[in-house]
């Protein structure tokens, strides 16, 4: 298939520090292949930027395959662009056209302050896994094989369905209320479906639940946008099983 | 730990709001089949029906603690909401520059707070209008009284004025300088003190002439064109606020399951457009009989 070029105008969020007050920036960008991902257009726009001896765009990317998680730019209004299950890495420019202004900002929310540019500061997401996204796995060499434990495989399908959040902060960025119900949603419910998790499912929902309270997320208020954005397509049954363990914890927890 | 959980966390906030919510749901399925009463029946019967109802209803205990639950659960419910914007904002100080929440969201489940407050202050002005006239208004109540057509032994014919009581094994009592309204609707001998009845406040009357319908050619509310608007308009807000809240409430307490939420959401659906539809029929229907 012959590649097809593109020509677009760029808004982008230029901010020098976590403390410099940002602005969108205007950028021209030609000759753009529709066959490149966004982050290779944006890597194309760095390169006249750094032609032209200005600073480079700071934004988070890695694996570039849509499964570590980083990239995390807000695109058009929409966090992760225009299509659905998609990270910002693996969308394409055939979904833009010639001639469009493309706004790209970083997420927003207080729970994750602005580093630099498109890079914001997730380690908020990191201290609520830390609370209680685990498993206690005793190892003093005797380890029990985890496939020893019979698990229906309705629920392992299910706990697999969660367990694939790769903690990008989607559902927060897009959420109107910044709310990370969703992650905390899918990091809960995929211990909660296996016997393995079931050992610590009490202290795990009440701590997550409150870290995630006092990193400053907003609540939820079930308009399922995150559902939607989610490239992982992690779905709201999630948050209502959260809810339900957070009942049944609430109640019975000492 | 687990007690500071159910109260303050963002995750009990959300059961409080789906439970007192829920009620008010059951609460608005009971106002209207109380309402309806104003157009079921015409005539003096609707006239009964509707003050008896309303006799009924601020004379029952179980209807009693049912309307204390109502008021906190509005209060509660409000009041929570508000907590829970308010942190909402809070969450996301910085907007974005260029946003797009309707390709991932419906506008009602958006705007549930604005939907929320507008419809807390047609409560208030609605109460003011109807209740407070009821209980605790300076002026007092109109009387249910009704006229009855007779011949007497001359055959002349003559009409009465009575006034419509509650106790039936007593002899009708007649509007006149003989008998006064004591309590609002006790009916006493003027100069002994003694009681021959108790009468009905007139509810039904305040309301269709609220709504314009003139009662034996007494002046109605000249305003009762805007009052219909807005009424109807308050209806179609409530209709929203319902469409996100009916079925977001089962999301909130946890219940989300592929066998029951396709039914949960499209009954939801159908409530939030038929309730608020028939409450707002009522005064339309009252503003066109005139």
């Amino acid at each position: 298939m012959a590649s097809k070029f593109i020509n677009i105008s760029l808004k982008v969020w230029r901010q020098k520090n976590a403390n410099a007050k940002g602005a969108i920036e205007t950028y021209k960008l030609d000759h753009v292949s529709t066959d490149s991902s966004f982050l290779e257009m944006m890597d194309q726009l760095n390169e006249q930027l750094i032609n032209e001896r200005k600073e480079p765009i700071a934004f988070d990317h890695d694996c570039r395959e849509g499964i570590c998680g980083s990239c995390s730019m807000y695109i058009n209004g929409r966090a992760h662009g225009p299509e659905t299950g998609t990270t910002t890495c693996q969308l394409h420019m055939r979904s833009f056209k010639d001639g469009d202004t493309v706004y790209v900002e970083p997420w927003r929310a207080k729970a994750f302050p602005v580093i630099k540019d498109l890079v914001v500061d997730r380690s908020a997401f990191d201290r609520i896994q830390q609370a209680g996204g685990f498993v206690s796995v005793n190892t003093s060499g005797r380890t029990m094989d985890a496939n020893a434990i019979p698990i229906p495989k309705d629920d392992a399908d299910k706990a697999f369905e969660a367990a694939a959040c790769i903690g990008c902060g989607a559902c927060v960025a897009t959420c109107k209320n910044s709310s990370a119900m969703l992650f905390v949603g899918a990091k809960v419910s995929q211990y909660a479906l296996l016997p393995q998790g079931k050992v610590e499912a009490k202290d795990r929902v009440l701590n997550m639940v409150r870290q995630m309270d006092e990193e400053g997320f907003g609540n939820c208020t079930n308009t399922g946008a995150c559902e939607v954005e989610c490239p992982k397509g992690i779905s709201l049954e999630n948050i209502a099983r959260m809810n339900r363990e957070f009942l049944k914890a609430a109640l019975s927890a000492e | 730990m687990s007690k500071s959980a159910i109260l303050s966390s963002s995750i009990a906030k959300k059961y409080w709001m789906a439970v007192t919510g829920l009620f008010l749901c059951l609460f608005l399925v009971g106002h209207l089949l109380g309402n309806l009463q104003l157009v079921m029946k015409t005539g003096e019967e609707g006239r009964r029906a509707f003050n008896e109802y309303a006799y009924f209803m601020s004379h029952n205990i179980f209807i009693k603690v049912l309307s204390y639950a109502t008021y906190i659960s509005i209060l509660f419910h409000a009041v929570d909401g508000i907590m829970l914007t308010l942190q909402n904002k809070k969450a996301r100080p910085v907007n974005y520059v260029y946003n797009n929440p309707s390709a991932n969201s419906s506008g009602a489940a958006r705007k549930m707070a604005v939907l929320g407050t507008a419809i807390l202050v047609f409560i208030v002005i609605h109460m003011a209008n109807f209740w407070w006239k009821m209980k605790y208004s300076s002026e007092p109540m109109p009387i249910h009284t009704y006229v009855v057509s007779s011949t007497d032994q001359t055959g002349q014919s003559k009409t009465d004025t009575l006034y419509y009581t509650h106790t039936p094994s007593l002899q009708p009592v007649p509007t006149n300088p003989m008998i006064v309204v004591k309590n609002g609707t006790e009916l006493y001998f003027k100069d002994v003190n003694v009681k021959v009845g108790d009468t009905y406040k007139d509810l039904h009357k305040i309301v269709m002439s609220f709504f314009g319908k003139s009662i034996n050619g007494a002046p109605t509310n000249q305003y009762a064109l805007f009052a219909v608007i807005l009424y109807v308009l308050s209806m179609a807000i409530l209709s929203f606020h319902l469409m996100h809240g009916f079925s977001s409430a089962f999301q909130s307490l946890g219940l989300n399951h592929k066998k029951y939420t396709p039914s949960i959401k499209l009954f939801g659906k159908i409530f939030a457009i038929v309730v608020p539809a028939a409450f707002a029929i009522i005064p339309v229907l009252i503003f066109l009989s005139k």
